[in-house]
């Protein structure tokens, strides 16, 4: 079942993402919730955006400010925020999404609800 | 009137200096991206390469490394002439609960980098934290080699 649908290959999120890093994610599915994380190097919880609008589950990560540290010799970092979109299947419970990050890294747990999960139903005589 | 336009005038015609600058093109090309950019892409090694960056004020150096996701423990910082490696392990969680993964983009496993410092540096002052998946080293310049102002004295 694809749950959570990525949305980025759409034309006018393309456009939206303009100047943003697109942050890897890994998404794994269990029984009862789906879990997401995207890597987001230099975002603390204050820099952190979870927007649901409708089906659509939008994360922005700002970057805490850095203090300069001089003449750059070597820039590999881009010092760009982070931005990606993900359309929810209805069947997720979008009251009870739950956001943390610790070191750089975003978890959201997206519960999904008790209609969609599996039952267990006990034959009786 | 001439039906056949005249050959000669619009050929392309062979040019040395054409040659040259296509090679030299081709040579940009190549050395445009180097080695750190092909092995982050995913698609040619399939190994994580985490992005560094070197800053250099009058006093010290600083090296940051995006390293999301990692235990403090896991980082390993160590200065051998002249050179900073910064190595480790990004373990991957075995499944939430036994889950299944169906987006994987993350990458795990061992990475290593090592960067040429610019300027000897007092190792027994070097500093690393790690906040928000990045590491910081602070690497203070020893005393000779920071900059001095030589005042001119009136002879």
């Amino acid at each position: 079942m694809k749950a959570m649908t990525n949305v980025e290959n759409r034309p006018e999120t393309v456009a939206d993402n303009r100047g943003y890093i697109t942050p890897a994610v890994d998404i794994a599915e269990t029984k009862d919730t789906y879990v997401l994380e995207a890597e987001m190097p230099g975002v603390s919880k204050n820099g952190l955006e979870v927007l649901l609008e409708g089906n659509e589950l939008t994360i922005v990560g700002h970057r805490s400010a850095q203090a300069s540290e001089g003449e750059p010799i070597y820039r590999e970092c881009k010092p760009a925020d982070f931005r990606r979109a993900f359309e929810l299947d209805p069947a997720i419970n979008a009251a009870k999404i739950d956001a943390k990050v610790d070191q750089g890294v975003l978890t959201l747990t997206l519960p999904k609800s008790e209609q969609v999960k599996p039952r267990r139903i006990t034959v009786t005589d | 009137m001439q039906l056949i336009r005249r050959a000669g005038t619009e050929a392309p015609t062979w040019s040395p200096f054409d040659q040259i600058f296509g090679l030299r093109n081709e040579l940009n090309r190549l050395f445009e991206n180097p080695l750190t950019e092909l092995g982050r892409s995913t698609e040619f090694f399939n190994v994580w390469v985490p992005p560094l960056d070197l800053y250099e004020d009058k006093d010290k150096l600083t090296v940051k490394v995006e390293l999301p996701g990692l235990k403090k423990q896991d980082i390993e910082v160590s200065l051998h002439d002249g050179a900073l490696s910064i190595s480790g392990e990004r373990k991957e969680q075995n499944g939430h609960e036994g889950g299944e993964a169906y987006r994987s983009e993350r990458l795990y496993g061992k990475f290593n980098r090592t960067v040429t410092l610019p300027a000897p540096v007092a190792a027994d002052k070097i500093k690393a934290s790690y906040q928000d998946g990045i590491l910081t080293v602070t690497l203070p310049k020893t005393e000779e080699a920071k900059p001095r102002q030589i005042e001119v004295m009136a002879g």
